[in-house]
């Protein structure tokens, strides 16, 4: 929490508006999420949790207003996709791991083809971050062999072979059965221990008071609340958001 | 499968003991029917040669032609559209005629038989590839090419090591029936005099005057060559679904 109070943003979200045709899935939302910041996103279904953090890696394109990423305004530019490149990563609530390579081609593809690493260094590389995730023993097998949990976490080792310095995170445990979420958040849990800048839109709560610095709410398009958790579960500011939190935390 | 052919082809032989049938054209125990046999057989090379090259052409075609069919720009989608609705219409041995008179005219060229066969059947071929492309990539899950573009892959590198060699084996049972569809089509080649096996035939019932037992042994070496294409196949998607263990 230290951390996230110093320095200049790394993400920086301005006013930022996406149409899906004639629908406005984002109205004018602006955050900033600083180096080393745990931002926990959440909010009903539909309230443009997903757009938002896909279009730090213009995975959509907003429409209005800018994104600074590392000081580069995205855009349809090389500079844009380099920065991307080389700080962000991120984990799906499918896993979408590639069916077809095993776990360990899962894992050197990217560092192969895009970051232009040596195989040897990237097969070092795959391994050192299974072994984070704790599954080394798993290389050789093919994802459909793996369990959910465990294909979520070859998910996030083959994001980590990127070396990012920010991963989105979209519902990363939502797709799996209750008794697999805790070895992905348990993994998340370290991770946000080395410092790694995360966004992650979850709607578990525990996982959410334990990691984040920061806590946002969104509902249909904005940003309602951006609160520090103590205040964000106590307190928070907008009815809309305790009403959600009052919802989720019945269960 | 394979059970039923063979009854039925021993009905046929069995059946050719009787009057009407004239074997001895085609009996390798006798010197003229081995000639006569080897002189029939010898039309294989080209069947094959000539399908194998005409379907290679027509996959790396198809596929080119294919991938403006994805492109979310609608000028390149429509010139997918133009291609493959103009080469669809017009009839195999047509195309095979008008490349080996036509072209050669409007180009200055001359063609052998072999390139007009392989080009009119490699086109032709091209646009059924290339729809069998575009299904085949566009049933491809959405997050397959997100994930591409968060380890950051560019356009090719997403095609070649993510989506192709996951469409590739869903439409390898397609792309086995184009090979068997181009060898029969292949016969049609035959019109403008290229060696191949139903031109053999022809040549030899001109010669022998024994057509039913010709035409007979034609039709076995297509089934004899389309079995063990479709057994080709079979094994190889057993093969390449084994590895993903499923
Ligand atoms: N590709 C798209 N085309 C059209 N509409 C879209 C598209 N993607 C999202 N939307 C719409 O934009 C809105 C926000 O979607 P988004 O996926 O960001 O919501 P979310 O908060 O992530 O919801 P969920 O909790 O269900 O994942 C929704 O109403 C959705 O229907
Ligand atoms: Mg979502």
């Amino acid at each position: 929490m230290t951390q996230a109070q110093n320095g200049n943003p790394v993400i920086s979200i301005q006013k930022v508006s996406k149409f899906f045709g004639a629908f406005q899935a984002l109205k004018d939302t602006s955050l900033n999420v600083k180096s080393g910041e745990r931002v926990v996103i959440c909010g009903p279904s539909g309230s443009g949790k997903s757009t938002l953090i896909r279009c730090i890696n213009r995975l959509e394109k907003h429409n209005a207003g800018k994104i600074i990423l590392n000081g580069v305004d995205l855009g349809d530019n090389k500079e844009s996709m380099e920065a991307i490149r080389t700080n962000v990563g991120m984990v799906f609530q499918q896993f979408n791991l590639f069916p077809h390579l095993s776990v360990l081609d899962n894992l050197t593809l990217g560092p192969v083809r895009s970051r232009k690493i040596p195989m040897e260094d990237a097969r070092k590389l795959a391994m050192k971050f299974l072994e984070r995730v704790r599954i080394p023993d798993q290389a050789h097998k093919y994802p459909a062999q793996l369990s959910g949990g465990q294909q979520q976490r070859v998910a996030i080792a083959r994001t980590l072979c990127m070396e990012p310095k920010i991963i989105l995170f979209d519902e990363p445990t939502s797709a799996l059965d209750p008794e697999m979420i805790n070895e992905v958040l348990d993994v998340m849990v370290e991770l946000a221990g080395t410092g790694m800048t995360m966004l992650c839109v979850t709607h578990e709560m525990g996982f959410a008071r334990k990691v984040a610095d920061t806590m946002v709410f969104m509902d249909h398009g904005e940003i309602v609340e951006i609160s520090p958790p103590e205040k964000f579960f106590k307190e928070p500011d907008s009815q809309r958001c305790r009403d959600f939190l009052n919802q989720i935390l019945q269960h | 499968m394979i059970r039923i052919t063979t009854v039925i082809l021993i009905g046929i032989v069995l059946s050719g003991c009787s009057s009407n049938w004239g074997w001895y054209v085609v009996d390798p125990t006798k010197a003229s029917g081995w000639v006569n046999l080897k002189f029939l057989l010898s039309g294989m090379y080209y069947t094959i040669l000539l399908s194998l090259t005409a379907i290679l052409i027509s996959v790396v075609v198809g596929l080119l032609v294919a991938l403006p069919g994805l492109s979310d720009k609608p000028f390149l989608r429509r010139l997918n559209q133009v291609y493959v609705e103009i080469v669809r219409a017009v009839p195999i041995l047509v195309l095979i005629l008008w490349v080996y008179y036509g072209l050669p005219q409007v180009t200055g060229l001359t063609i052998g038989v072999f390139w007009a066969g392989v080009i009119a059947l490699a086109l032709s071929d091209s646009a059924f590839q290339a729809e069998i492309f575009r299904a085949g990539i566009q049933s491809i899950n959405r997050g397959q090419y997100e994930a591409a573009h968060s380890i950051s892959l560019n356009y090719v590198d997403t095609m070649r090591f993510v989506i192709l060699p996951q469409a590739i084996r869903r439409i390898l049972p397609a792309l086995g029936n184009q090979l068997v569809y181009m060898l029969k089509m292949s016969s049609l080649v035959s019109v403008i005099g290229m060696s191949e096996l139903t031109r053999k035939a022809n040549e030899l019932v001109v010669s022998e005057y024994r057509p039913l037992e010709i035409y007979t042994i034609l039709v076995l070496e297509y089934l004899v060559i389309i079995l063990l294409v479709s057994a080709g196949v079979r094994w190889l998607e057993r093969r390449l679904n084994a590895n993903e263990h499923n």
